[in-house]
């Protein structure tokens, strides 16, 4: 049996647990937990005038109700902006409780403490709170004409103005031989989660401490919120992630309202309280994701080669900027893509609209960005009658360019240089895949059955795991179990396998004894988070690290117990061993026994053991100085700046020229996210991304009306694409190593979902003949632009005769 | 997303349930597959005093198929009717609409009989209980009526049927000969509330020319209509009709709504795309069984 796993399809360990209902989520834990519900503004802009709880007073089962009278110190300010940045200029962020004025449908109000969750629903429902209407402002056009004020001292709306260039854009457009300047629109849509945010908390008080259970992205930072808002020591708190139904981005944020009022709760009523989120509250209180207005010129010679480009976006950043410019930044820095910009300016206006709040989605600004610059790619290619996989390969950086150096700052505050990556490479097999220079035959074929097919592709550089650090702690116990833990969590990517496979390979042991924590604050104390496809790159590397220390510390050892040179060494399947020299080994847990000089014989394992222990020599310590008991390391990994992942999707449309429904009948992926831990699990990323990727591009949406409120607030009209929506997906593998860590990984979590928009817009364009500026689309309303005289057709459509034209 | 309190009652029998839901007065429901009721629960947005559950009263749950036609009792699982071949044979647009119903985890426990009692005009066999000229089976303390379906709807969840009673069957009369149906929806997703569905009749006469065309729409109107298209195409022989006609005529007919899916517009296109669609459909299967 080989403990050599990177690299291997192992299956996923983490799933027969999870299939069989053997997880434990958020809502498993506490049954008899106190139930936490909230009263939430049905206003979308309002001042609350009156909270009267009176008629809800008599209700059995009624424990405790909360106002934003009952916060005091740390509490009664407003929420942390997370990240604060210099061109934030107007950060604005929510109270736990809404201390007067509410800027959103949703926004918590009251927090009702009862026996169980239907009981504090009866309160709620009973609390009569008076409010005083305000003017309501939706979307970012109605945001931009700042008719109205969402925060009555930001006038213009705008919360920042997020401005980067790399050169002077106007004279080099100016001097571009043709340029082109176009309008588009990309809507709302939401991460989803199959489990809503929750958490669970209980008061110890005879130790004065607190444990909190929450769904989240991040638990360390969350217990740091915790501590420092209810002014608690950081050792009296630990904060757990058990196992997360899926974040996708909405659970990094933090400290949430929920995860401070609940332990609030606990520690004032000395008892258990939990809430958990349902799925309306997940629609009107979370996070959404995605609205911007881009406004796009671009300069180009007569081969399509870009020569200037200049991006002037609106980004809807929702009522509040609790976690900074973030999805801004990184559309700013992201839309740059796979190409050579000779000049580039971008400006990002990120605008508080009445409409909950907006932090990263999977893809977390880079789906906008990819839209900006592959339709821009495609209108290139139509002004000039080009194929549109020939103007790409013509503006991508080739491979002898790297590093490569945007003279852009991204996201992290670090340089954009992009590692590594062959562009053109993906474009090639992208090409072969999805076939590319057959689309005209298969059109053809299309139209004898009434259909009209189009082709669409779009390609993406992602950059991937953003320090600052993440550590590994890897421990061999007597028994030959390895523990290893990470402070960062998991929502289900197989971070149990993958880091498992880490530590098999590194250490030679078998994938069977190790065991991997997550987000458990308990086991590891310092973490940034589950974001920004990092996981596999930050934590992946510190566990190696620390694999390697133990690795070097179990040679030390054994070396000499065995009285050889460590240098001959080897671990084989959890055997210290001399190489090449059959009989001179002993068990590596052994080694783990040896390694503590404290060794009552409780068990077999330190029995054995003394059969290998020496004397010490009288004149030295037992433990040595430096040097510490145990065979355990922990590690740390910190990259100078992010590593740059690339793909390219590609999408075949057919489209019933009758009803307008649109059908993605292929999907093509070439994904690079250099060396590659497990393949299975890369491609289920992709799987996922992609999925999410075909519903923002045609189904999602959130539907607000002028007075803010969500009207699809529910899986039935929030159209998530299920199984039957999501087509069939051929994926080919680059594999680029990045040279900034040991591994030579990159990030794969968000790449599937970053494409899909632009690459199912150039694909309906290329059917139908007529320009498509908003997304996403659906079957009515393509309808509508195929019978209005004004959408703009297409050239190619021109040139193409026939297609375009209404039957 | 739990529900107010209520009262839950689990009669044995019809009579029984009808006992409970007079002396529990107006806020009292009946709690069939739930698959309506328990959400709008959840929701907040329906709050009844008592859940009237007869899932355990005896002799509702079966599908009895003769010449005349099918009938459905209230018990009976969209599942259970999409694969009665009895029921198919007698009126095929039953499996063919029931296919259409949700996904099957819903169609196990929705019945075909609550989702009429429930009138909601995105449904499918309210639809087609018009379309095949269909009749309810009331329960009330004063006795058994039937009500014929165009008595019945009265509104988007409203019904004629007030006060304690329950709907226990639902009567789809046989297809006529030489006649040939079909059914066709578009919907957001698979198994979604069609945004736009059409179930069609067509009937021959002897010269296998067209005779009757009847249509019937999903999420158009706010009541289940049926539009007689005959005119467009009657005397027609039926290989060769002028279907599209027929579809024009619909969109002349109906006055759909526009909501957060489709619009009014979109629907109107729908009707006549399906409508032309179906009837070939149909007009197919009537030939056929002309032969
Ligand atoms: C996700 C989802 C998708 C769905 N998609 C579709 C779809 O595409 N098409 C479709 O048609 N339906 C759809 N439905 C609804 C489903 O078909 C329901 O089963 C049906 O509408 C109601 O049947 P039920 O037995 O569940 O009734 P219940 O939910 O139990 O009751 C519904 C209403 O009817 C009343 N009622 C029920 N039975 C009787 C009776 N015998 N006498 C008097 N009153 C009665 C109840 O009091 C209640 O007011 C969907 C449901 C869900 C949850």
């Amino acid at each position: 049996m080989t403990t050599k796993l990177f690299g291997e399809p192992v299956r996923r360990r983490e799933d027969a647990r999870l299939i069989v209902g053997k997880g434990r989520y958020l809502d498993d834990i506490g049954s008899n937990a106190l139930a936490a519900a909230f009263v939430r503004s049905p206003h979308a802009h309002a001042r609350v005038v009156d909270i009267d709880v009176d008629g809800a007073l008599e209700v059995e089962g009624l424990v405790a109700i909360y106002t934003y009278e009952d916060l005091h110190g740390p509490m009664a300010e407003p929420l942390p902006v997370l990240i604060p940045h210099p061109q934030l200029h107007a950060p604005r962020t929510g109270y736990p409780l809404a201390n007067g004025e509410v800027n959103h449908v949703g926004e918590p109000v009251v927090m009702v403490v009862a026996t169980d969750r239907y009981v504090a629903e009866d309160v709620c429902d009973r609390i009569v709170v008076t409010y005083e209407e305000l003017p309501v402002v939706v979307g970012v056009d109605a945001a931009r004409s700042a008719t109205h004020a969402v925060h009555a001292e930001i006038p213009d709306n705008v919360a920042a103005r997020h401005h980067q260039e790399t050169g002077d854009v106007e004279p080099a457009l100016a001097a571009s031989p043709h340029t082109l300047s176009f309008t588009q629109y990309i809507e709302r849509s939401a991460c989803m989660p199959m489990e809503g945010k929750g958490v669970h908390a209980r008061w110890d008080d005879a130790d004065s401490s607190l444990r909190v259970y929450s769904s989240t992205q991040a638990s360390t930072s969350v217990r740091a919120a915790i501590a420092a808002k209810l002014e608690l020591s950081l050792d009296k708190v630990e904060v757990i992630a058990p196992d997360v139904g899926g974040g996708f981005g909405v659970k990094i944020n933090h400290p949430w309202p929920e995860e401070l009022m609940v332990p609030l709760a606990a520690i004032a009523l000395q008892a258990e309280v939990k809430w958990s989120e349902d799925r309306r509250e997940h629609f009107i209180s979370s996070a959404h994701e995605r609205q911007q207005r881009q406004e796009i010129t671009v300069g180009y010679d007569d081969d399509g080669r870009i020569t200037a480009l200049d991006v002037h976006i609106w980004h809807d950043n929702g009522a509040y900027t609790p976690y900074g410019i973030i999805v801004p930044i990184v559309t700013a820095t992201q839309l740059v893509g796979p190409y050579v910009l000779p000049v580039y300016r971008v400006i990002v206006e990120s605008v508080y609209t009445n409409t909950v709040i907006v932090t990263p989605y999977r893809g977390a600004g880079r789906p906008q960005g990819c839209y900006a610059m592959e339709r821009t790619m495609d209108r290139i290619a139509d002004a000039l009658g080009l194929d549109r996989a020939l103007v790409r390969e013509r503006n991508l950086i080739r491979p002898d360019q790297f590093p490569y150096d945007h003279h852009l700052t991204f996201q992290d505050g670090r340089p954009v240089i992009y590692d590594s990556g062959d562009y053109p490479g993906l474009l090639d097999k992208l090409k072969a895949l999805v076939g590319w220079s057959a689309a005209e035959e298969l059109r053809a074929a299309a139209a004898e059955r009434g259909k009209l097919l189009g082709v669409g592709m779009a390609m993406y550089v992602e950059g991937t795991g953003p320090g600052p650090y993440e550590g590994g702690h890897v421990q061999v116990l007597g028994s030959g179990k390895v523990l290893v833990s990470t402070g960062l969590t998991s929502q289900g990517q197989g971070h149990e396998t993958v880091f498992a496979q880490i530590v098999a390979s590194e250490l030679g042991v078998p994938i069977e004894d190790i065991e991997v924590t997550t987000g458990d604050t308990r086991r590891f104390g310092y973490a940034v988070g589950t974001f920004a496809s990092r996981a596999a790159v930050m934590s992946g590397n510190a566990i190696a690290l620390a694999a390697r220390g133990v690795r070097e510390k179990a040679l030390r050892i054994a070396a000499d117990v065995l009285e050889v040179d460590p240098g001959d060494l080897e671990i084989d399947n959890g055997v210290v061993q001399v190489k090449g020299t059959p009989g001179a080994s002993m068990p590596l847990r052994t080694v783990a026994v040896v390694s503590n000089p404290l060794r009552y014989a409780f068990d077999e394992a330190a029995k054995q053991a003394t059969q290998f222990a020496r004397p010490g020599s009288d004149d030295k310590p037992p433990v040595a100085v430096g040097d510490a008991p145990g065979l355990e390391h922990v590690d740390y990994y910190s990259p100078i700046r992010s590593t740059f992942a690339s793909g390219a999707h590609a999408a075949i449309v057919e489209i019933d020229p009758a009803t307008w429904e649109i059908d993605v009948v292929k999907y093509a992926v070439v994904h690079d996210c250099g060396n590659v831990v497990n393949p299975m699990i890369v491609e289920g990323q992709v799987h996922g991304g992609v999925a999410q990727g075909v519903g923002g591009a045609l189904y999602e949406r959130m539907v607000y009306d002028k007075d803010g409120q969500l009207q699809n607030a529910s899986f039935m009209d929030f159209l998530m694409p299920y199984a039957s929506e999501v087509p069939d997906i051929d994926i080919d593998h680059q594999q680029t190593p990045s040279p900034l860590n040991a591994l030579g990984i990159k990030g794969a979590g968000e790449a599937g979902v970053i494409p899909g928009t632009a690459a199912i817009a150039s694909a309906i364009e290329d059917a139908v003949g007529r320009r498509i500026a908003s997304m996403p689309i659906s079957p009515t309303e393509l309808y509508d632009l195929m019978r209005n005289d004004d959408s703009e057709l297409t050239a190619a459509c021109a040139r193409r005769s026939g297609t375009g034209a209404m039957a | 997303m739990k529900p107010a309190p209520f009262r839950y009652a689990d009669p044995g029998t019809l009579e029984e349930a009808i006992a409970v839901l007079s002396s529990e007065g107006a806020g009292a429901k009946v709690l069939a597959g739930g698959q309506s009721l328990l959400p709008l629960l959840s929701m907040r947005l329906a709050a009844p005093t008592t859940l009237v559950d007869i899932n355990r009263v005896p002799g509702l749950d079966t599908v009895e198929a003769t010449g005349d036609g099918v009938t459905v009792g209230a018990l009976v699982r969209h599942n259970a009717l999409l694969h009665d071949a009895a029921a198919a044979r007698v009126q095929p647009l039953l499996a063919r609409a029931t296919a259409n119903v949700a996904h099957p985890a819903i169609r196990n426990r929705g019945t075909t009989v609550g989702s009429i009692a429930h009138a909601d005009p995105s449904g499918e066999m309210t639809s087609v209980l018009a379309l095949t000229d269909g009749h309810v089976t009331v329960a009330t303390p004063s006795g058994v009526s039937t009500v014929e379906w165009r008595d019945f709807f009265v509104g988007p969840l409203e019904t004629s049927v007030h006060g304690p009673a329950v709907v226990t069957s639902a009567f789809f009369p046989a297809l006529p000969d030489r006649s040939g149906t079909a059914f066709a929806e578009v919907a957001r997703r698979k198994g979604d509330y069609a945004v736009c569905g059409a179930g069609v009749v067509v009937t021959l006469d002897a010269d296998r020319r067209v005779a009757a065309v009847r249509a019937s729409y999903v999420s158009v109107g706010l009541t289940p209509e049926v539009h007689d298209l005959t005119d467009a195409v009657v005397g027609q022989p039926a290989d060769s009709a002028d279907w599209a006609a027929a579809g024009a005529l619909a969109r002349t007919l109906v006055d759909p709504d526009t909501d957060i899916h489709a619009s009014a517009d979109y629907r109107r296109l729908l009707v006549g795309v399906l409508t032309e669609r179906t009837l070939v459909a149909a007009a197919a299967e009537a030939l056929g069984g002309t032969e």
